[in-house]
């Protein structure tokens, strides 16, 4: 594990020249695989919805209207209208921001606690490896989403307590990844000249380390996304987190589950397609991104 | 093989302790006052103390959890608070039903993702690679929930192929005599085929859903192994054996990838188990899930916790069952261990 492993690892971060090849090499990617392509731009469109979604729909999303209850889909609500009359298409776009802003923000939390603590597993070994290990360890002997529902339960049905839950069943994926990759630089040569150069052991592995594992988790957070996603609709499907009449997808699913056996299938069909397409976004970008990171790993 | 197995059982105990100890923070360091929850919203703050004693909420915490230890070892879970039942027996009487449709829906996935991953790694490259990664990735990123929903809509609501989605067996037909809880194994030990076909008939779609879900994984990792099987020196000699590419690929490739596949499984299971909730709540099938969905939504939390409990011992168990099976699939394990 010493210098055995020393010429395998490949340099600190590129020059700054090596930028714009890297940028290259994303266009080349995103241009030349069609699949890439329509998901980087699926995505855009989701990130669209999500900031400017409440000034781009035509109804508002809570305004309930009887009169025109289970209507479907016609020229003046474009995906029908749901069982108060509520404009379906006005809902599924505002409810973009909210089941984005719960993957974002579990991703991100999970991004924080998984990398670090991995990176430090990874790298000082011993107790620490020995800690975070079996934490995670914990958390695997779990069927995840159920431990996500039993967190959410305990803590509380709320929207943060989602994004909680959501950032710990995925803890033990991060740390892996990153305890992995920190195992095999935490002697590489350019962390020795570091640390031969007087630098902290903190310092190394937020300065030398943290950078260049830091594509790898890149993709690893776009492959979580969609899983995010799911988890959190899946939480609120079955009445956890999110409360009725809030725009959400998992909840408008839900809603619209008790008139599939009678017939009314927009009600559900759209808000199930939108996560769909939301998560088909996630789980292909995060494959085209792998492509770039780590050409050696295509599937 | 003796001692494989106990020493294997050995490391399954730091994470059933982890898992009892988790298991028991959901409930008690958490924020919410489950005495004054029990008492009621009426109570006077002498009842809510009183209430506290009688549940042990007044000790320490190691003491707790010491009671709550000593209760798990006679097999207590505590009483759900809607029905008044003990845990223990609702989960008991539930579980059969969550199982014939996990293992069901299983065995659909396996049957499916297998052939289809062989196909798509012996023509790598091709139009069927590409449908097969297709289709896994469509499976994985349609939410279970809303796949249910679509087949019955399609099978019940537009074909009428399928009965209604309302549990495990049609009101007019009754339940066969329990030897294994099973209602498929049940009514073909009574030879019942009509309500074999009925609980059939119901069972098909859930499992069905479940199958969808777990066909990526299960696809995917059985391509990226028998491509490098494929690829290796085994496969060249017995090709340049002669052996007809049947052979080649069935005996030779096939049995050598199967490992990471197995591998799989217990990721696969774990997602089944989460999925399984959300199946048993649309289909509306009388499981250990809609139990603890039913018990989530009316804040009842000895069920949810006991599920959660049951959940991954039976997911600890099954991990268990996952690695001696690698032993009798590649004979090398079993001299390594």
């Amino acid at each position: 594990m010493t210098a055995l492993d020393t010429p395998a690892v490949e340099a600190a971060v590129p020059p700054a020249t090596g930028l714009s090849a890297t940028l290259r090499h994303a266009r080349h990617v995103v241009t030349g695989n069609p699949i890439t392509g329509f998901s980087f731009t699926l995505f855009i469109l989701l990130l669209i919805c999500a900031l400017f979604g409440p000034f781009l729909v035509p109804y508002d999303p809570l305004a309930t209207n009887t009169a025109v209850a289970l209507k479907p889909p016609s020229l003046h609500h474009l995906m029908g209208t749901d069982q108060l009359g509520r404009d379906l298409l006005s809902r599924v776009i505002v409810a973009t921001r909210l089941d984005m802003a719960v993957a974002i923000f579990s991703v991100a939390l999970v991004f924080v606690l998984g990398g670090i603590s991995g990176i430090a597993a990874g790298y000082f070994g011993g107790w620490t490896d020995r800690i975070v290990g079996r934490l995670s360890d914990t958390i695997m002997a779990f069927p995840l989403f159920v431990l996500a529902m039993g967190i959410v339960a305990a803590l509380g049905n709320t929207v943060t307590n989602i994004i909680i839950a959501t950032a710990i069943i995925n803890y033990p994926l991060y740390v892996r990844i990153a305890r992995a990759e920190a195992n095999v630089r935490r002697n590489a040569g350019f962390v020795q000249a570091a640390r031969l150069s007087g630098n902290g052991e903190i310092r190394i592995l937020l300065t030398q380390i943290l950078p260049n594992i830091l594509p790898i988790m890149m993709v690893q957070m776009s492959l979580t996304m969609g899983y995010a996603i799911l988890n959190a609709a899946g939480l609120s499907f079955i009445g956890l987190g999110v409360r009725p009449p809030t725009p959400e997808w998992g909840i408008m699913v839900a809603e619209g589950a008790a008139f599939i056996v009678s017939g009314e299938w927009w009600i559900a069909l759209f808000p199930g397609l939108a996560l769909m397409l939301a998560v088909f976004c996630f789980n292909l970008l995060g494959d085209g991104l792998r492509d770039i990171v780590d050409p050696q790993r295509r599937t | 093989m003796r001692s494989i197995v106990l020493k294997r059982l050995a490391t399954a105990i730091p994470s059933l302790l982890g898992v009892i100890v988790v298991s028991f923070l959901l409930t008690r360091v958490l924020p919410g006052d489950t005495a004054s929850y029990f008492a009621g919203p009426a109570a006077t703050p002498e009842a809510i103390a009183e209430v506290r004693k009688q549940l042990g909420l007044d000790k320490g915490l190691p003491e707790q959890f010491a009671r709550y230890a000593v209760d798990l070892v006679h097999g207590n879970l505590g009483n759900s608070l809607t029905t008044g039942q003990p845990v223990v027996t609702e989960i008991a009487n539930r579980l059969p039903a969550s199982g014939e449709l996990t293992l069901l829906g299983l065995l659909i996935a396996l049957s499916t993702a297998v052939p289809l991953g062989i196909l798509a790694a012996v023509h790598e490259g091709s139009w069927i690679d590409h449908l097969c990664r297709v289709i896994v990735t469509t499976g994985v990123s349609l939410p279970v929930f809303f796949t249910g929903l679509l087949l019955v809509y399609i099978f019940y609501f537009q074909l009428g192929w399928s009965p209604a989605p309302l549990g495990r067996l049609d009101v007019f037909y009754t339940a066969p005599p329990q030897v294994t809880g099973f209602y498929l194994i049940d009514s073909l030990i009574a030879r019942d085929f009509e309500t074999f076909r009925a609980a059939f008939a119901q069972l098909i779609l859930p499992a069905a859903t479940l199958a969808i879900f777990s066909l990526a994984p299960l696809a995917r990792i059985t391509r990226g192994s028998m491509l490098a099987v494929m690829g290796s020196d085994i496969v060249r000699t017995a090709r340049a054996s002669g052996l007809t590419s049947k052979t080649v690929i069935l005996t030779y490739g096939f049995r050598n990838a199967m490992l990471p596949v197995v591998t799989t499984l217990g990721m696969v299971f774990s997602f089944l188990l989460g999925a399984n909730v959300l199946v048993e709540k649309v289909f509306a099938w009388p499981g250990i899930g809609s139990y603890a969905v039913e018990a989530l939504i009316a804040s009842d939390y000895a069920p949810v916790q006991g599920f959660v409990l049951a959940m991954a011992i039976l997911y600890v168990a099954l991990n268990l069952m996952i690695d001696l099976l690698y032993g009798v699939i590649d004979p090398r394990v079993r001299l390594e261990a």
